[in-house]
């Protein structure tokens, strides 16, 4: 990189205003030939946004894009392309059913025949290390593996500059590590980069420059390797970044939740079939399960949770076969859930909170009688919630898709640990939440299980799960290892397993799944 | 490329507002239609909509054709907002008839004053039945209920067309495919004289209040609701799907039934093949109309009653034909679904 050089791309104070929400306000940033420059920034700072800008997706209200020194209108993705100009999304467009070589056929915008595509696709895959064999169907890719076609998709076209939005989310450590290496050679031939993260480790060990955003706006430049985690975390949110506290759990330990050789086929051709799952949760514990979403993750919850019943003794509860019952009658005993999906299945987006915490807490004293609901005991349940669980809103008349991610997140685990369970499952739970509230999230959770709750966390976020789980087991193609205390075992252990190669399986078999 | 894109808020207020424009709407079109067949628009406009309404017996008709489609429309709703779509409330309403006529013609001579409340089970029980087929059909063979509902109403068109030029037809009828007239103590008694408004409407208005309080209040209502805006969310409480189609179905089916004995019972007097003029498929328009809520649903039932009877003026008068209605009913439907597309999406902007 040679700061004396033209940069490649310039945004000159871009502003760009949706109905009661300026996205970006006022953004200038520029990266150079060869720059790895990362957009750092929260949920909602609007990097997204701006990065619609530049692939011509979203068209600015006020600045002006500069390309190559020349100003330039991105009227849309294809013109974007033809400058140059590269992305690879959070979440990846390929078509299950079709191959390599025919997703990538899709795109391009010139005369092609598949067999020369073909062995292009190879050429490129291979010199940035990412092999791919063009002429696998998608569906049996893995996650790692879909990226990796994105990647090369947009590479066939020769861009000068490739965004990559949240890259890292669905990898595993050592995918992460290939994939750095494949973005330094990028960089290294004089391509652009611009990175779009909110993880401060990554950024540290692979961007030359950063632009930090926060609210819309850019709150400042950085050479993220001269910063510190501390430094960078006060760009980004405006204070030090929280961290949680948990205390040794004093009570008694006892199991609640016991699974045992739960084998369920899958229900779709592009589900998961669960193999012999066992596993068990102790009162004062929070057991994580590791995994990228996809390796049997739905399947898993929607057992668990009652939402798909499953043959009577596979799932017990406190030593009661509760395999057959439903969600409704599970949560009677004690099991709530806090599903991913928070509209439209952990909340209705259009109904009001107060309606929304009927949802599970009919249940509660004095809600309904008579088969008539007692809505102004609604009202106040969830006021209470809103209330004891921070939820920022207009108070319980305000609908459930009103509010932002945390928050309605808060309102559902608030809503959930107010119905007193013995087991909290919860899956995903800061996913799209902001900082702040995952913090309090997590410090909740923390909190639920010293007071004796039995708590089961399934996440993509490795990080999240050594921070809070008591052990960690790890889901791989419908596979669960066995759980390991936190103290014995490491990030790098874990991202091996979630790639499918356990302890126990043959390097054969693992090599067979990859 | 799609034209329209889904709004982040659907306005309340434009919901409701949605029926008076839709009714403008079909007004002015309505007129274009006259005027386009050669009739003053304004002259057609009173014999269509005011002239039914000028006396006594104008008002009463006017309660006679709005009692069935209320009632139809209040169980039809239910449904509706579970999305649960009976579009077999016509086959139902038919075979409530069938079942209370049936009582009737059996007990032809009887004067137990038993009669006419066996008759209004009896109907009740016939549409509920015809409510619970394709629930069962839905809940045990995943099949559409809006096509087993609407095959059900040529099944029953068929069984009412056997039944009256077979088993149960007037042995006196000179071969008319009808059934002997009810007796008086198988009759709703008459209201007022020269009217044929009848003490039916008494479980009309039972059936609104009821409902009304339902849908306000009743842990029941929640649950179908919860099921009509997220699947995911009703599986996700515990909330029974099998419940909610039974539920929803059987309960428009008896309300359709109950508006089937009504007819029987009430104007038409025995079992003929003109039992209903399409009440069954109005009833859809008018619960759409009253957006799905118990009181609005009496208001767009007396307006449909008014397009009833002023087709039937237009005819009269204006020696329109018979489609007139249809066509009236049609507009109207069409625009209110226009005026909601708007609601929950808008126009999208080229980029």
């Amino acid at each position: 990189m040679n700061p004396q050089q033209e940069p490649r791309l310039s945004l000159l104070h871009i502003t760009k205003r949706y109905p009661g929400v300026v996205a970006n306000s006022d953004v200038s940033l520029s990266v150079h030939p060869g720059e790895i420059r990362a957009v750092l920034g929260e949920n909602g700072a609007g990097k997204s946004t701006l990065m619609k800008i530049i692939y011509g997706a979203v068209k600015a209200d006020e600045g002006e894009i500069m390309w190559n020194g020349r100003q330039v209108d991105i009227a849309n993705p294809a013109q974007a392309r033809r400058l140059g100009i590269g992305m690879v999304f959070q979440h990846f467009s390929l078509f299950e059913t079709m191959s390599v070589v025919e997703n990538i056929a899709l795109v391009l915008d010139e005369k092609f025949d598949l067999a020369s595509l073909a062995v292009r696709v190879k050429e490129v895959s291979e010199r940035y290390g990412l092999p791919l064999d063009p002429h696998r169907l998608v569906h049996n890719l893995s996650v790692g593996e879909r990226q990796r076609v994105e990647i090369v998709r947009c590479l066939l076209q020769k861009p000068q500059l490739l965004i990559l939005d949240e890259p890292t989310s669905v990898l595993t450590p050592q995918a992460v590590r290939k994939l750095f290496e494949t973005l330094r050679k990028l960089a290294s031939e004089g391509i652009s980069i611009l990175y779009i993260s909110h993880k401060l480790d990554e950024i540290q060990e692979l961007c030359d420059s950063a632009t930090i955003m926060r609210g819309g706006k850019v709150t400042g430049h950085a050479v993220p390797r001269e910063e510190t985690s501390a430094s960078l975390a006060r760009m980004m949110i405006g204070r030090e970044l929280p961290v949680c506290e948990a205390k040794p759990y004093t009570g008694e330990p006892h199991t609640v939740l016991e699974v045992r050789g739960l084998s369920l086929p899958a229900d779709n051709p592009f589900g998961t079939t669960l193999k012999d799952i066992s596993l068990t949760v102790q009162a004062g514990e929070i057991l994580g399960i590791a995994g990228i979403s996809g390796n049997g993750q739905a399947e898993l919850l929607m057992a668990l949770s009652g939402e798909n019943p499953v043959s009577m003794d596979t799932v017990l509860l406190q030593g009661k076969a509760i395999g057959h019952l439903d969600a409704g009658q599970r949560r009677d005993l004690g099991l709530v859930f806090v599903p991913e999906e928070r509209l439209g299945r952990g909340a209705v987006p259009p109904l009001s909170l107060a309606r929304n915490a009927l949802l599970t807490g009919h249940r509660l004293a004095g809600m309904k009688g008579w088969g008539l609901v007692n809505y102004s005991k609604a009202r106040n349940f969830a006021k209470e919630c809103i209330q004891r669980f921070d939820v920022r809103c207009n108070g319980p008349d305000s609908a459930a898709r009103s509010l932002s991610g945390g928050n309605l997140q808060k309102f559902i685990v608030g809503r959930e640990i107010m119905l007193a369970p013995k087991l909290m499952i919860v899956a995903q739970p800061t996913w799209g939440v902001d900082v702040g509230a995952a913090a309090f999230l997590r410090q909740t959770l923390l909190d639920l299980s010293r007071s004796g709750v039995a708590i089961l966390v399934i996440s993509e976020e490795l990080e999240e799960l050594f921070e809070i789980s008591d052990r960690i087991a790890v889901l791989a193609e419908g596979r669960l290892s066995a759980a390991k205390p936190r103290q014995q075992t490491d990030a790098e252990s874990v991202g091996l397993q979630m790639s499918g190669l356990f302890d126990t399986t043959t390097p054969e078999a693992s090599h067979a799944s990859a | 490329m799609h034209l329209l894109e889904p709004r982040a808020q659907p306005s309340r207020v434009m919901r409701w507002a949605a029926p008076p424009l839709a009714i403008v709407a079909m007004l002015i079109a309505g007129s274009l239609l006259f005027w386009a067949l050669g009739k003053n628009p304004l002259g057609s406009f009173k014999v269509f909509f005011i002239d039914p309404l000028t006396s006594a017996y104008g008002w009463g008709e006017l309660l006679v054709k709005a009692c069935p489609l209320i009632l139809i429309a209040e169980g039809l709703a239910i449904g509706f907002k579970a999305r649960i779509y009976n579009i077999g409330a016509e086959g139902q309403l038919i075979m409530g008839a069938l079942f209370g006529g049936g009582v009737a013609i059996y007990y032809n001579d009887s004067t137990s004053m038993w009669v006419l409340p066996a008759m209004v089970a009896a109907g009740a029980l016939g549409g509920a039945l015809w409510g619970w087929l394709p629930a069962v059909l839905k809940t045990n063979f995943n099949a559409e209920e809006t096509l087993t509902t609407l095959m059900l109403n040529y099944v029953a068109v068929f069984i009412l067309e056997y039944m009256v030029s077979g088993p149960w037809r007037d042995p006196d009828g000179m071969n008319f495919p009808q059934s002997v007239m009810f007796s008086d103590n198988a009759l709703f008694r008459v209201l007022a004289d020269g009217s044929r408004v009848n003490t039916s409407i008494f479980i009309a208005l039972f059936v609104v209040l009821a409902f009304w309080l339902f849908n306000a209040r009743s842990f029941l209502a929640y649950k179908l609701e919860i099921g009509g805006h997220a699947p995911a969310a009703s599986r996700y409480a515990g909330f029974s799907a099998r419940q909610t189609v039974w539920f929803s179905l059987i309960i428009s089916g008896l309300t359709a039934g109950l508006a089937g004995v009504g007819e029987v019972a009430g104007p038409v007097g025995q079992l003929n093949l003109n039992i209903s003029p399409g009440y069954g498929y109005a009833a859809i328009i008018v619960a759409y109309l009253g957006r799905l809520h118990a009181a609005g649903i009496v208001l767009a039932g007396f307006l449909m009653a008014l397009i009833y009877l002023g087709g039937e003026a237009a005819q009269v008068s204006l020696q329109m034909p018979a489609a007139i209605t249809g066509i009236f009913q049609g507009m109207l439907l069409l625009f209110l679904l226009g005026a909601d597309a708007f609601i929950d999406n808008r126009l999208r902007r080229p980029a």
